[in-house]
């Protein structure tokens, strides 16, 4: 009998990330470009990766120099609320992770004082607000949407995180990864959103900051940690600019 | 500055000509890529063809994009300094009128308007200006884009992020079409390609 579709796939994971990793920029240049472009010498197109690689980290110091820690997103109204909200993930919407939100524990890492895990009704429990704002993709479409939960800056210093470390990491149930800025993490509309439309958004804990991409805002949050080493994420590592801020 | 025996003289100044092929090379690098960006979510009924677009897959095509937007802002703005500083912009720019450059696109149609080197007819004059302000509001609305909270102001004088995309987009298709015309123009009327490299042609008899 033949393993399903998927297991066979997932043979090849390591191989295919190489070779995506290899063809990240190298594709970059598609037939119609290369050959408009054949006259200048760019063959050596790993000179082109590492020139597009050090602009990317460029522009992620401006932007954290563009970052006003107290700039607010403009936030709507109920009527305004995108319906339906666009499901959007690197699998399909019928492959979420389903999490028994009884037994689920919010775990804690790193630069932190108390890691003791969290259950949702711990979690509850800290006081909840609610914002209604634009989610804007790194493809170009928004969204708006309204999140509530909690204050991801107050729930950093409840637990006694190192605010002056650098980076706030999250690892999700789906195998999702990534990581934003302190200043970010602070920025008071920066939730820590335990109420959203459909479980399908990240059930039982995502991350809602309207300063991001909506790819920096992870769903099914499984564990969090404080860090100073640069943790990456999983569009990240693929090439999407770190920062990705709006 | 012209001897008696040459008869060429500088048409195009060496600041204009080195701005020139730098931002060339942005736009270049601006438009295929940022069709790349459309592709991702395309705000019309149509995408663009794959092969004509730069960056390979969406994460390239904005590395690319903003790469060279550096180079198109920071060019662009010595472009603009040295043109409003040096008076290149009054000397070839002014006076300007819509009515002009009407009657001498007729003038063109009918085979009768005269290429001058080194003066630009009422035509050339609206087209430089307008596809300079097309280039400026794309740079806004890519800002906007960009930075809907830092410059919400900004996005918010384009009508919002949505209006922001739209703005951004027919700021492209402006520049594009003026490109058609432009390159057109420059690769098929006799001796006015090679000036824009060597910046000397002949002295008009």
């Amino acid at each position: 009998m033949k393993p399903p579709r998927s297991e066979r796939l997932s043979a090849f994971r390591p191989q295919i990330a190489r070779l995506e990793r290899r063809l990240f920029l190298k594709q970059g240049l598609s037939l119609g470009a290369l050959s408009l472009l054949s006259g200048c010498t760019l063959k050596d197109d790993d000179a082109v990766d590492r020139l597009l690689m050090t602009m990317s980290r460029f522009n992620d110091k401006i932007q954290a120099a563009l970052f006003d820690p107290a700039k607010l997103a403009p936030t709507y109204s109920e009527v305004d609320v995108t319906t339906p909200f666009p499901f959007n993930a690197y699998y399909e919407e019928k492959d979420i992770p389903l999490i028994d939100g009884e037994s689920y524990r919010l775990q804690l890492s790193g630069l932190v004082a108390d890691k003791r895990p969290w259950s949702l009704d711990e979690l509850r429990a800290l006081p909840q607000s609610s914002q209604i704002t634009r989610l804007v993709c790194v493809e170009g479409w928004s969204a708006i949407g309204q999140w509530r939960g909690v204050a991801f800056r107050h729930f950093l210093e409840r637990i006694g995180a190192d605010l002056t470390a650098r980076y706030v990491g999250f690892k999700c149930a789906d195998k999702y990864y990534s990581s934003i800025d302190m200043p970010s993490a602070l920025h008071p509309q920066t939730l820590l959103a335990l109420d959203f439309t459909d479980a399908k958004y990240g059930y039982p804990l995502r991350l809602r900051l309207p300063t991001k991409l909506g790819f920096k805002n992870p769903k099914f949050i499984g564990e969090i940690f404080v860090t100073n080493d640069y943790p990456g994420g999983y569009w990240e590592d693929k090439g999407y600019n770190w920062f990705s801020g709006s | 500055m012209v001897g008696g025996a040459d008869k060429s003289r500088t048409i195009h100044p060496l600041f204009v000509r080195v701005t020139h092929w730098v931002n060339a090379f942005a736009i270049f690098v601006m438009v295929l890529s940022g069709w790349r960006i459309y592709n991702a979510s395309p705000l019309f009924g149509f995408e663009f063809p794959k092969d004509f677009t730069l960056g390979g897959w969406l994460a390239g095509a904005l590395a690319w994009h903003f790469a060279a937007m550096w180079l198109l802002a920071l060019n662009g703005l010595a472009y603009l300094a040295y043109g409003l500083v040096s008076g290149h912009f009054r000397r070839s720019f002014m006076p300007i009128s819509l009515r002009g450059a009407f009657d001498d696109v007729l003038l063109a149609m009918r085979g009768l308007l005269d290429h001058a080197p080194g003066r630009y007819n009422a035509a050339q004059r609206v087209c430089y200006v307008g596809v300079i302000l097309a280039v400026i509001v794309a740079i806004l609305s890519g800002l906007a884009i960009w930075k809907p909270v830092q410059l919400q102001t900004l996005t918010a004088l384009m009508g919002g992020y949505e209006a922001a995309r739209r703005v951004h987009f027919f700021a492209m298709a402006t520049i594009v079409a003026f490109l058609v015309v432009h390159i057109g123009l420059a690769v098929s009327v006799k001796g006015i390609l090679a000036p824009m490299f060597t910046g000397r042609a002949e002295a008009p008899r």
